[in-house]
Protein backbone atom coordinates (compact mmCIF):
# COMPACT_ATOMS: atom_id res chain seq x y z
CA UNK A 1 0.00 0.00 0.00
CA UNK A 2 1.21 3.51 -0.98
CA UNK A 3 2.50 5.73 1.95
CA UNK A 4 -0.73 8.49 2.02
CA UNK A 5 1.84 10.71 4.42
CA UNK A 6 3.91 11.37 1.28
CA UNK A 7 0.89 12.59 -0.60
CA UNK A 8 0.85 15.56 2.75
CA UNK A 9 1.90 19.13 1.48
CA UNK A 10 4.68 20.60 3.17
CA UNK A 11 3.68 23.90 3.05
CA UNK A 12 0.11 22.74 4.18
CA UNK A 13 1.37 20.61 7.42
CA UNK A 14 1.32 23.66 9.39
CA UNK A 15 -2.06 24.53 11.06
CA UNK A 16 -2.44 28.68 10.62
CA UNK A 17 -1.48 27.72 7.03
CA UNK A 18 -4.14 25.11 6.67
CA UNK A 19 -6.65 27.30 8.17
CA UNK A 20 -6.01 29.94 6.37
CA UNK A 21 -6.35 27.70 2.93
CA UNK A 22 -9.69 26.52 4.52
CA UNK A 23 -11.39 29.82 4.83
CA UNK A 24 -9.93 31.05 1.25
CA UNK A 25 -11.56 28.18 -0.31
CA UNK A 26 -15.16 28.38 1.37
CA UNK A 27 -14.77 32.62 0.40
CA UNK A 28 -14.70 34.37 -2.59
CA UNK A 29 -12.09 36.39 -1.16
CA UNK A 30 -10.75 37.06 2.55
CA UNK A 31 -9.58 40.52 3.49
CA UNK A 32 -6.69 40.80 6.16
CA UNK A 33 -8.09 42.26 8.65
CA UNK A 34 -10.70 39.52 8.71
CA UNK A 35 -8.42 36.97 8.73
CA UNK A 36 -6.68 37.85 11.14
CA UNK A 37 -9.81 38.24 13.71
CA UNK A 38 -10.96 34.83 12.63
CA UNK A 39 -7.62 33.03 13.44
CA UNK A 40 -6.56 35.05 16.62
CA UNK A 41 -3.53 35.81 15.61
CA UNK A 42 -0.75 38.60 15.48
CA UNK A 43 -0.11 40.62 12.46
CA UNK A 44 3.84 39.80 11.97
CA UNK A 45 2.43 35.94 12.10
CA UNK A 46 0.06 36.23 9.45
CA UNK A 47 1.83 38.09 7.30
CA UNK A 48 4.60 35.38 7.31
CA UNK A 49 2.47 32.41 6.52
CA UNK A 50 0.80 34.91 3.92
CA UNK A 51 3.78 35.11 2.27
CA UNK A 52 4.61 31.57 2.09
CA UNK A 53 1.57 30.77 0.72
CA UNK A 54 1.89 33.69 -1.68
CA UNK A 55 5.28 32.26 -2.63
CA UNK A 56 4.19 29.13 -3.83
CA UNK A 57 1.32 30.33 -5.95
CA UNK A 58 -1.33 28.84 -3.46
CA UNK A 59 -2.90 32.40 -2.93
CA UNK A 60 -3.59 36.03 -4.80
CA UNK A 61 -3.32 39.44 -3.27
CA UNK A 62 -5.33 42.48 -4.38
CA UNK A 63 -4.65 45.53 -2.93
CA UNK A 64 -7.29 48.50 -2.78
CA UNK A 65 -8.37 51.15 -0.78
CA UNK A 66 -11.60 51.69 0.94
CA UNK A 67 -12.24 55.22 2.19
CA UNK A 68 -8.54 55.69 1.97
CA UNK A 69 -7.32 53.40 4.41
CA UNK A 70 -5.61 50.18 2.54
CA UNK A 71 -7.26 47.24 2.02
CA UNK A 72 -5.53 44.00 0.86
CA UNK A 73 -7.89 41.11 -0.40
CA UNK A 74 -6.78 37.31 -0.70
CA UNK A 75 -8.29 34.60 -3.21
CA UNK A 76 -7.41 31.33 -3.75
CA UNK A 77 -5.57 30.19 -6.81
CA UNK A 78 -6.45 27.36 -8.80
CA UNK A 79 -2.86 25.40 -7.70
CA UNK A 80 -3.93 26.42 -4.16
CA UNK A 81 -7.42 24.70 -4.04
CA UNK A 82 -5.88 21.70 -5.83
CA UNK A 83 -3.19 21.25 -3.55
CA UNK A 84 -5.70 21.79 -0.55
CA UNK A 85 -8.04 19.23 -1.70
CA UNK A 86 -5.27 16.74 -2.32
CA UNK A 87 -3.53 17.47 1.37
CA UNK A 88 -7.18 17.24 2.52
CA UNK A 89 -7.31 13.74 0.80
CA UNK A 90 -3.82 12.47 2.31
CA UNK A 91 -5.13 13.51 5.91
CA UNK A 92 -8.15 11.97 5.68
CA UNK A 93 -6.11 8.71 4.29
CA UNK A 94 -3.28 8.92 7.14
CA UNK A 95 -6.32 9.02 9.65
CA UNK A 96 -7.91 6.39 8.50
CA UNK A 97 -4.89 4.25 8.19
CA UNK A 98 -4.02 5.35 11.71
CA UNK A 99 -7.18 3.90 12.80
CA UNK B 1 6.82 13.59 13.17
CA UNK B 2 3.16 14.83 13.91
CA UNK B 3 0.93 12.08 15.90
CA UNK B 4 -2.43 10.76 14.19
CA UNK B 5 -4.25 13.02 16.52
CA UNK B 6 -2.40 16.07 15.43
CA UNK B 7 -4.18 15.13 11.77
CA UNK B 8 -7.41 14.38 13.27
CA UNK B 9 -7.30 17.89 14.88
CA UNK B 10 -5.76 19.38 12.13
CA UNK B 11 -9.27 18.05 9.93
CA UNK B 12 -11.33 19.28 12.84
CA UNK B 13 -9.85 23.14 12.52
CA UNK B 14 -10.38 22.81 8.36
CA UNK B 15 -14.19 22.46 9.80
CA UNK B 16 -14.14 25.11 12.23
CA UNK B 17 -12.48 27.87 10.17
CA UNK B 18 -14.82 26.82 6.85
CA UNK B 19 -17.80 27.17 8.88
CA UNK B 20 -17.00 30.02 10.94
CA UNK B 21 -15.67 32.07 8.25
CA UNK B 22 -18.82 31.77 6.53
CA UNK B 23 -21.74 31.17 9.30
CA UNK B 24 -22.91 34.50 11.18
CA UNK B 25 -23.08 32.58 14.08
CA UNK B 26 -24.11 35.50 16.62
CA UNK B 27 -27.80 35.08 15.80
CA UNK B 28 -29.39 34.06 18.99
CA UNK B 29 -32.36 31.37 19.10
CA UNK B 30 -33.29 33.50 21.88
CA UNK B 31 -34.03 36.47 19.74
CA UNK B 32 -36.49 34.37 17.66
CA UNK B 33 -38.56 33.43 20.73
CA UNK B 34 -38.60 37.56 21.42
CA UNK B 35 -39.28 38.19 17.96
CA UNK B 36 -42.64 35.42 17.64
CA UNK B 37 -43.70 37.09 21.07
CA UNK B 38 -44.05 40.65 19.92
CA UNK B 39 -45.71 39.29 16.65
CA UNK B 40 -47.99 37.65 18.66
CA UNK B 41 -48.74 40.41 20.97
CA UNK B 42 -49.36 42.87 17.53
CA UNK B 43 -51.19 40.10 16.12
CA UNK B 44 -53.40 40.47 18.91
CA UNK B 45 -53.59 44.32 18.90
CA UNK B 46 -54.52 44.37 15.39
CA UNK B 47 -57.41 41.80 16.18
CA UNK B 48 -58.83 44.38 18.77
CA UNK B 49 -58.53 47.37 16.37
CA UNK B 50 -60.14 45.38 13.04
CA UNK B 51 -62.22 41.96 13.65
CA UNK B 52 -63.06 43.21 17.55
CA UNK B 53 -66.25 41.75 18.76
CA UNK B 54 -66.27 39.36 16.13
CA UNK B 55 -64.13 36.25 16.71
CA UNK B 56 -60.79 36.30 15.22
CA UNK B 57 -61.49 32.94 13.66
CA UNK B 58 -64.36 34.51 11.13
CA UNK B 59 -63.28 34.94 7.39
CA UNK B 60 -63.12 38.50 6.87
CA UNK B 61 -64.98 39.27 3.13
CA UNK B 62 -64.62 43.21 3.73
CA UNK B 63 -61.38 44.38 4.41
CA UNK B 64 -60.50 47.94 5.65
CA UNK B 65 -62.00 50.78 4.13
CA UNK B 66 -60.63 53.11 6.55
CA UNK B 67 -57.68 55.12 6.59
CA UNK B 68 -57.76 55.30 10.43
CA UNK B 69 -57.73 51.65 11.05
CA UNK B 70 -54.76 51.27 7.97
CA UNK B 71 -52.69 54.05 9.92
CA UNK B 72 -53.10 52.32 13.24
CA UNK B 73 -51.71 48.69 11.83
CA UNK B 74 -49.00 50.27 10.17
CA UNK B 75 -47.71 51.97 13.24
CA UNK B 76 -48.41 48.44 15.16
CA UNK B 77 -46.38 46.74 12.60
CA UNK B 78 -43.59 48.73 12.60
CA UNK B 79 -43.78 48.96 16.30
CA UNK B 80 -43.19 45.35 16.30
CA UNK B 81 -40.68 44.77 13.55
CA UNK B 82 -38.73 47.60 15.65
CA UNK B 83 -38.61 45.95 18.65
CA UNK B 84 -37.45 42.77 16.93
CA UNK B 85 -34.59 44.36 15.44
CA UNK B 86 -33.34 45.88 18.51
CA UNK B 87 -34.20 42.55 20.57
CA UNK B 88 -31.88 40.68 17.98
CA UNK B 89 -29.63 43.47 18.10
CA UNK B 90 -28.99 42.91 21.52
CA UNK B 91 -28.68 39.26 22.12
CA UNK B 92 -26.53 39.49 18.97
CA UNK B 93 -24.19 41.59 20.91
CA UNK B 94 -24.34 39.46 23.70
CA UNK B 95 -23.18 35.97 21.85
CA UNK B 96 -20.54 37.57 20.00
CA UNK B 97 -18.73 38.83 23.06
CA UNK B 98 -19.32 35.67 24.41
CA UNK B 99 -17.84 33.87 21.25
CA UNK B 100 -15.46 36.47 21.27
CA UNK B 101 -16.14 37.60 17.73
CA UNK B 102 -16.70 41.38 16.34
CA UNK B 103 -20.05 41.50 15.65
CA UNK B 104 -20.10 43.29 12.13
CA UNK B 105 -17.02 41.14 10.09
CA UNK B 106 -17.33 40.00 6.82
CA UNK B 107 -19.92 37.47 7.13
CA UNK B 108 -22.19 39.64 8.84
CA UNK B 109 -22.06 42.81 6.07
CA UNK B 110 -22.73 40.01 3.59
CA UNK B 111 -25.53 38.33 5.11
CA UNK B 112 -26.91 42.02 5.35
CA UNK B 113 -26.47 42.67 2.12
CA UNK B 114 -27.91 39.33 0.56
CA UNK B 115 -31.32 39.64 3.19
CA UNK B 116 -31.56 43.37 2.09
CA UNK B 117 -32.22 42.91 -1.32
CA UNK B 118 -35.63 41.01 -1.22
CA UNK B 119 -36.34 42.65 1.69
CA UNK B 120 -36.46 46.08 0.65
CA UNK B 121 -37.88 45.04 -2.75
CA UNK B 122 -40.90 43.35 -0.38
CA UNK B 123 -41.33 46.20 1.74
CA UNK B 124 -41.27 48.74 -0.85
CA UNK B 125 -43.85 46.29 -3.07
CA UNK B 126 -46.13 45.53 0.04
CA UNK B 127 -46.64 49.90 0.82
CA UNK B 128 -47.66 49.65 -3.11
CA UNK B 129 -50.26 47.71 -2.30
CA UNK B 130 -51.58 49.04 0.45
CA UNK B 131 -51.79 52.58 -1.19
CA UNK B 132 -53.50 50.65 -4.05
CA UNK B 133 -56.34 49.47 -1.84
CA UNK B 134 -55.18 45.45 -2.39
CA UNK B 135 -55.37 44.90 1.37
CA UNK B 136 -55.79 41.45 1.16
CA UNK B 137 -52.85 40.24 -0.30
CA UNK B 138 -50.56 42.54 1.89
CA UNK B 139 -49.99 39.70 4.98
CA UNK B 140 -49.46 36.86 2.34
CA UNK B 141 -46.67 38.89 0.49
CA UNK B 142 -44.96 40.02 3.96
CA UNK B 143 -44.77 36.08 4.42
CA UNK B 144 -43.59 35.42 1.26
CA UNK B 145 -40.67 37.92 0.65
CA UNK B 146 -39.83 37.17 4.29
CA UNK B 147 -39.38 33.49 3.44
CA UNK B 148 -37.31 34.76 0.54
CA UNK B 149 -34.89 37.02 2.49
CA UNK B 150 -34.01 33.54 4.85
CA UNK B 151 -33.61 31.46 1.93
CA UNK B 152 -30.94 34.12 0.63
CA UNK B 153 -29.83 34.64 4.09
CA UNK B 154 -29.37 31.39 4.85
CA UNK B 155 -25.97 30.86 3.30
CA UNK B 156 -24.07 32.98 5.99
CA UNK B 157 -26.56 31.43 8.86
CA UNK B 158 -27.17 28.06 10.27
CA UNK B 159 -28.70 25.61 7.78
CA UNK B 160 -31.92 25.27 9.93
CA UNK B 161 -33.26 29.15 8.42
CA UNK B 162 -33.81 27.68 5.07
CA UNK B 163 -36.59 25.53 6.40
CA UNK B 164 -37.84 28.80 8.32
CA UNK B 165 -37.90 30.50 5.30
CA UNK B 166 -39.59 27.34 2.71
CA UNK B 167 -42.27 27.43 5.58
CA UNK B 168 -43.43 31.40 5.64
CA UNK B 169 -43.60 31.22 1.99
CA UNK B 170 -45.73 27.94 2.06
CA UNK B 171 -47.69 29.94 4.74
CA UNK B 172 -47.86 33.03 2.22
CA UNK B 173 -49.05 31.45 -0.32
CA UNK B 174 -51.69 28.96 1.12
CA UNK B 175 -52.74 32.65 3.14
CA UNK B 176 -52.58 34.64 -0.59
CA UNK B 177 -55.21 31.94 -1.36
CA UNK B 178 -57.56 33.04 1.84
CA UNK B 179 -57.03 36.63 1.93
CA UNK B 180 -59.88 36.51 4.68
CA UNK B 181 -57.60 34.78 7.25
CA UNK B 182 -54.65 37.28 7.05
CA UNK B 183 -54.29 38.28 10.50
CA UNK B 184 -53.75 34.43 11.44
CA UNK B 185 -51.75 33.54 8.96
CA UNK B 186 -49.01 36.66 9.97
CA UNK B 187 -49.60 35.66 13.67
CA UNK B 188 -48.66 31.84 11.98
CA UNK B 189 -45.90 32.99 10.36
CA UNK B 190 -44.32 35.75 12.01
CA UNK B 191 -45.03 34.50 15.47
CA UNK B 192 -45.50 30.62 16.00
CA UNK B 193 -43.02 29.37 13.42
CA UNK B 194 -40.65 32.23 15.52
CA UNK B 195 -40.71 31.08 18.43
CA UNK B 196 -41.01 27.34 17.28
CA UNK B 197 -37.42 28.12 15.05
CA UNK B 198 -35.79 30.24 17.72
CA UNK B 199 -36.91 27.44 21.03
CA UNK B 200 -35.17 24.83 18.44
CA UNK B 201 -31.91 27.05 17.85
CA UNK B 202 -32.01 28.14 21.28
CA UNK B 203 -31.65 24.08 22.45
CA UNK B 204 -29.24 23.18 19.81
CA UNK B 205 -26.94 25.75 19.69
CA UNK B 206 -27.10 28.43 22.45
CA UNK B 207 -27.08 25.86 25.49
Amino acid sequence: MKNPFENLDKLLEHSGRLQIMSILVTNESYDFNSLKELLDITDGNLATHIKALEKEKYLSIKKSFIDRKPNTQYKVTEKGRTAFKKHLDALEAVVKQQK
Amino acid sequence: MKETQDYEKDLASIRTMMERSVKFISLSGMAGVMAGLYALMGATAAYFIIHYPLSPLRYRIDSIQDNDNLWKLLVLAAVVLGASLLTGFWFSYRKAKKYNVKLFNATSKKLFISMAIPLVTGGIFILILLGTGHFGIAAPACLIFYGLALIQGSANLYDEVRYLGFCEIILGLVSALLPGYGLIFWALGFGVMHIIYGAIMYTKYDK
